[in-house]
This record gives structure tokens, sequence and C-alpha cells, in this order.
């Protein structure tokens, strides 16, 4: 692997699957009940999180302590950014610290990338702006991995705040890289410009992108964005653009039910959708500690 | 006073491309011809003579932000850059608003002595947009041209009576268009590329609306009104049917938008913010046609210097702009004359004869008579750009690294010679 996880823009097919092999095998150990591993014995890790994140973080964090290395949490306020320690500062004060692997959260796009570009520590982006949030991403694909076998055929269908999310992106990027087609749908005010060239597939109507899907994952939809003027309430959103039951005949029976969280009910997926059977939201977050165990593995691996 | 003769070179005229010799005398262009003798000689064996560039849009930043670029930092990068006149935008701090802004600035700038500094007023008080500033005392004080560049005039009642009343001045509004609520804290071009990186975009008709508003606007009140940096193909489509319909609309491009494409962003490299931001192939196609056809009338730079605090950072929190002087003609000679078939003579126009008579000064060509402002160029140089070579303070450029066509070697303003490299002078 390279130096940093900054997005999976730029990795290979053969770098996901290796990921994503050596991810499945931590999830097995951790379904085990197996939660102490050497693998970054003597490794400092740092979660540096400029946007606030539960989840994530406690993942990250997780992961990093099931596999012995010494973690460190640090949360900064957004509203420092602008006029406190830059960026670069604090980057070249935590290697100076002898930090192995710095994660970062960051509200601007690219800042993982100015990171790594000045620290000798790994970095691992953990979610930039409206860029990448590769980790999520391969623990969907993890997910979804071990539920079919494969990616080769799969129609996965991404309903949601599109242009907004670094998780479309990412899960663009890697699932089309593996061979799974992406269908998006969202309003036009929340679809990023030229999307078929990213990979994706623009639906033209909720039922086309749900339409034989094999997974279907919600992105949340935040209430800043009504604000901003980009749908007008989340009753008419959840509408036109949610998925409920009767929205989800179109998807194949069994098709996968999926959401990076935190879910707002109702609104993108309806209740019964999030606690269906073949909802698998909750397999997803133990992924997650998998896939990043996996990923903090590799990155320090001599 | 110093007499010289510049020998063996090839000259641009209005006329077309002359090899013969100059007589400068008294600061001017005495005579133009062969078998002048003088104490002094230049011998420009393999070089051309032009007219001295005009870069009728520049932030020099002084007063207020010295740590970006003040007058002596920017009139050294100017002449380096083979400028012999150079305009300053007003959004300084102060804002160049009222008759003492403009007068300390043409004191300094006269104190440097290198290249003319022409001074743009703001064309509302602190550029605000909401009253007009004191237009008619800072034209007695020496303003060429009024604008609020780096804020557009966003309303359009305010935007007709700055025409109307800078118009009984004589002087030109120059018009920085951008709808703010369009382009709406984006960052980049709008498109594949911001989509690809995830940065914010800005789409092109944040600038084309306001192109659209000003075009209306003078054709309405049938006033000259200039559009500064246009950068898309829908902007260079606006105002071509506009001149063809006889508005009397002007515009300008920086070599960023014919030398460059938004494809530049994706490493997140803050030298590449620039507004209006990057765009793509086609735009730059465009602009390139409209250089062409002259739809286009004048290249300038938009000289925007900063600060390496306020590029190395983020790219959301880094500043806008690329410092521009010292690149300029080699980037326009490389992609517009070398790669793209534009004429030498042509390339002059945009960068001297056009500006110098739209701001209705003096110079811009080479006659016997005129002022001896003369920029001397080696067009078989090639040589790589190293922007901490920069006499700039700002060393904010996309260009660093890129091999370029064609160098400054002599820069000559009222005769005398104010920058010399690598030619005997």
């Amino acid at each position: 692997m390279n130096k940093d996880l900054l997005g999976l823009r730029g990795v290979s097919k053969e770098e996901i699957e290796e990921i994503l092999s050596v991810a499945g095998h931590m999830k097995k150990l951790l379904k085990q009940g197996v939660k102490k591993l050497p693998n970054l014995q003597g490794k400092s890790v740092i979660t540096l999180f400029y946007e606030n994140s539960t989840r994530t973080r406690v993942s990250f964090e997780l992961a990093s302590k099931y596999m012995s290395a010494v973690a460190v949490n640090i949360n900064v306020q957004a509203s420092s950014v602008a006029k406190g320690e830059t960026l670069i500062d604090t980057g070249k004060t935590l290697d100076a610290m002898q930090s192995d692997v710095i994660i970062i959260r960051h509200s601007m796009s690219g800042a993982p990338a100015l990171l790594a570009k000045n620290v000798k520590a790994h970095v691992i982006n953990a979610g930039d702006g409206t860029n990448e949030h590769p980790t999520q991403a391969l623990l969907d694909m993890l997910t979804i991995e071990e539920h079919y076998g494969g990616f080769k055929g799969l129609k996965v269908a991404i309903l949601g705040d599109i242009k907004h999310s670094r998780v479309a992106k990412s899960n663009i990027f890697g699932l089309t890289k593996l061979g799974a087609e992406v269908v998006l749908y969202s309003p036009a005010t929340m679809m990023p410009e030229e999307i078929e060239r990213l990979g994706g597939r623009r639906a033209k109507s909720r039922e086309e992108a749900l339409h034989n899907a094999d997974v279907v994952m919600g992105l949340r939809i935040q209430l800043e964005r009504q604000q901003g003027g980009l749908f007008p309430t989340l009753s008419e959103y959840n509408k036109f653009f949610g998925v409920g039951e009767r929205e989800l005949e179109s998807a194949k029976i069994d098709a996968m039910i999926m959401h990076p969280g935190p879910v707002n009910r109702g609104v993108e997926l309806s209740s019964a959708v999030i606690d269906a059977d073949n909802s698998f939201i909750e397999d997803q977050v133990l992924s997650g500690v998998a896939v990043r165990m996996a990923i903090l593995s590799l990155l320090t691996k001599k | 006073m110093y007499t010289y003769v510049i020998k063996n070179g090839t000259v641009v005229t209005d006329k077309g491309l002359i090899e013969c010799d100059l007589l400068i005398e008294n600061g001017r262009i005495a005579k133009i011809g062969k078998g002048f003798t003088a104490d002094n000689i230049i011998d420009a064996s393999g070089k051309h003579i032009l007219p001295g560039f005009i870069d009728m849009h520049v932030h020099l930043r002084d007063p207020g932000y010295e740590y970006k670029e003040d007058i002596s930092s920017g009139s050294r990068a100017a002449v380096k850059g083979g400028f012999t006149q150079i305009a300053c935008m007003p959004n300084t701090k102060p804002i160049c608003d009222n008759a003492a802004v403009v007068g300390y600035i043409l004191k300094r700038a006269s104190e440097v002595g290198l290249c003319r500094v022409l001074v743009i007023g703001a064309a509302t008080k602190d550029e605000k947009g909401e009253e007009l500033a004191e237009i008619g005392k800072m034209k007695e004080a020496g303003i060429v041209a009024v604008s609020d560049d780096g804020q557009p005039v966003w309303d359009s009642r305010i935007m007709r009576l700055v025409i109307e009343y800078a118009g009984d001045f004589g002087l030109m509004v120059l018009s920085h268009c951008e709808d703010k609520k369009l382009s709406d804290g984006g960052l980049v071009n709008e498109g594949y590329h911001s989509s690809l990186a995830g940065l914010k975009g800005i789409t092109r008709a944040a600038e084309e609306v306001m192109v659209a508003r000003d075009i209306i606007l003078a054709e309405t009140l049938k006033q000259r009104v200039h559009i500064c940096h246009i950068s898309t193909k829908g902007s260079v489509n606006l105002v071509r049917e506009a001149k063809r319909r006889g508005v009397k609309v002007t515009c300008e491009t920086c070599p960023h938008y014919f030398g460059a494409t938004d494809e530049m962003i994706l490493n997140y490299d803050p030298s590449t913010k620039v507004n209006p931001p990057l765009r793509e192939d086609s735009d730059v196609e465009a602009i390139i046609e409209g250089l062409k056809d002259g739809t286009i009338d004048a290249i300038v730079t938009d000289h925007a210097p900063h600060h390496k605090d306020e590029k190395n950072i983020e790219y959301a929190l880094a500043a806008f702009g690329i410092s521009g002087l010292e690149t300029s003609f080699a980037l326009s000679y490389t992609k517009l004359v070398k790669e793209n078939g534009l004429s030498l003579l042509a390339l002059s126009k945009l960068m001297s004869a056009n500006p110098a008579a739209m701001l209705c000064v003096e110079g811009g060509s080479i006659a016997e008579g005129v002022k001896a402002d003369i920029t001397v160029c080696d067009l078989n140089k090639e040589w790589v750009v190293d922007s901490s070579k920069f006499l700039s303070k700002g060393k904010n450029t996309p260009f660093n690294g890129m091999k370029l066509w064609g160098e400054v070697v002599m820069t000559i303003a009222d005769g005398r010679i104010v920058y010399s490299e690598g030619i005997n002078g």
C-alpha cells in the first residue's frame, strides 16, 4: 500500500481486494471475541478530528486498541480552524511526537492530502468535506461482499444527498472498480456535476434507481440543506425521494438495506425499512471496526 | 539628455515587423531607420522589440497589505515582466476610493520610478456597492478608470449610476462580473473536476449573468463598459454578440484562462485557486478564439500576490489569486503565438496598444515621436518558471516548473532602462 489512505479514487482494484480480504479475516476474529492482536504493538495512532463524530472516531479508536496500539484522540473545534494553529503546524507537532498514524477528519476537502504532504506519519482520511470517506466505503464493500460473495453484476442504488456526500463518492470509486453498478438518485439540487464521468449512473426516477437493485443505500439528509433551499421540507423530501416499504418493492426481494448512519428515521428511509430483516446497518458498524483494523495493519506493516 | 541607439532588432510596429534601429532621445523614440550613431549602442541582434506592455489589471496591495506586495516590489516584478505601465486596482486598505489614496499611490510610484503606475479608483465608497465614490475628485488626482474589482457592483441601479456618473468624467467602468449568490462560496470551476475533488464549484453562470447585465446596461445607457477577466465560453459569446450589435463593451482575459485548466486543482494545491476559477478545455478554446477574432481586447494579469501563509493551507481557507506579472508574456507567447497561431503583432496589440487606447493613456506603440516605452524580448529563449526567483513578493503561481518560450531581456520606460537581463545595455 501507499504511505497514506486518502481516498479510493487513487487506489487500485487489487489494493481494495487486499484490504477487504484482511478485513474479512479481522471481522471473523472480532465475531469470535478476539480483541487483542499484536499488529500495532509499539505504534501510536492519533485521531485528529476537526468535525464532530462519535461512530467513526470510536471505530478507529477501538480498531487501534484491539491491535495493541497507543491511541490518542484530539478534537479540534471547527470554529478555531481559521484562527488557531495551522493544520501543517499541528501535523508537524504530532510528527515530532513520533506518531505513526494520523487519522484525520476535516470539513474541508483536501485537508488530509495537505497533512499527508507535510508529515512522515501515515495519514488515513476519516472523511474530508465533500471529497471522500474511504473507510466508510470499504466497510460498505466488506458488508456487501460477505453477503453476495462478490461485486460483479450487482446493482447498488444510493439515494439521498449525493452532492454533499463523501460516502457516495468513495462508494462510486470503490464499487465500480470491483465491477458493481452504482445508480444514484436525489433531487437535482443535491446531485453533483457530471456524476456519470465519476462512474455513477444517475437515475431519472426513484423507481428506476430502485428497480432490481441488490443493495439500497440511504444517505443522511441534513436539515441545514433545507435551510439552504435545496428542498422545501423533510416531509416533501421523504414523499418524493425517500424509500419506504412500498418503494422498496421495485428492488430485488431481500435486497440489502444499508446506511452509513446516523439515520434520520422517516426521511431518507422509513423506520420499517431501517428495521427490516434485510437491513445490514448494524453489520456495517462491525465491518467498520474490521476494515479499520485491516487498514491500520496494512499501512504500518513494514 | 541620454541618447542611444537600439540596433539590429526586429521591431514590432503598427505596420508589421521591421528590421531596423531605434534612436532614443530625450525619453522619446526620435527616429526609426538605419545608420544612426550615438555613444551608447544596445545590440538587439536576434531580439524582438515591442511596445512596452501595459497591464490594466494589477493588485499592488499598497497601502495596507504590504506583506503581500508593495509598490516597489510590484514595480520591480512589472518591469521584469516587460510592463512599462500597470494599472492598480483599488482594493487596498484603506480602499482607494478618495483622492488622498490616489495621491499616495502616485507619489510612491514616482519615488520607486520604474514603470508608470496608473491608478484605478473605486466605483463606490469602500467598494460596498452602495454609494458613489468621489469619482470626480479622484479623476483630478489622476485616476484612469473606476472599478470595485474583487467585488461586483451587485445592485444594478448603483451600477447604472456608476456608469453614467463616471461617463461624465470620461472614465470607463471596469466590471468584476460575479453574481455572488450564484458563486455561493464556491472555490473552483463547477464541473467534472470539482466533483472529482469534492471542492465546491462556481457555476459559469455566476460570471455570465453579470456579463449579460453589464452589456445590457451599456447598451441601454449607450455608455462604455469594460468586463474584467472573462473566463468562460459563454462570456466570450455574450461579448462577441454585443460587439456585433454595436454595444460599447470591451473585455480582458488573463493568461491563466487560456494557459491552464481546472484539471490542475486535483492535487488541492491552492496556487490554482483564483477568481474567476480556472475553467475547462472548451472555455480555453473559446478564450483563444475570442483573442484571435478581436472579441477580447486585452490580456491582463489580474496580478494577485499573496503571502505564503495565505496559500500553504487548506484549499477552502486559501486566498484567491495568482501572481502573474512575471509569467504573462511568456505564457501568452507560448500558448497563443507558438501553439495557436496568433501573430506576434496581434499579441502586441492585446498587451500594449489596446489597453492604452481603452485607458486613454499615452504609449502602446512604436513610432517616431512617441514616448520610448519599449520591451525587448528573446523569443527563442525557453525557460522554466521558478517562483522562488520572482521579484514579486507573491510566489503564488500554478505555473511553477512549466517550460515557456519567450523571455523579456530589457524594459525601457520613458527612455530609461528599468530592467535588463542577458543583454548589454
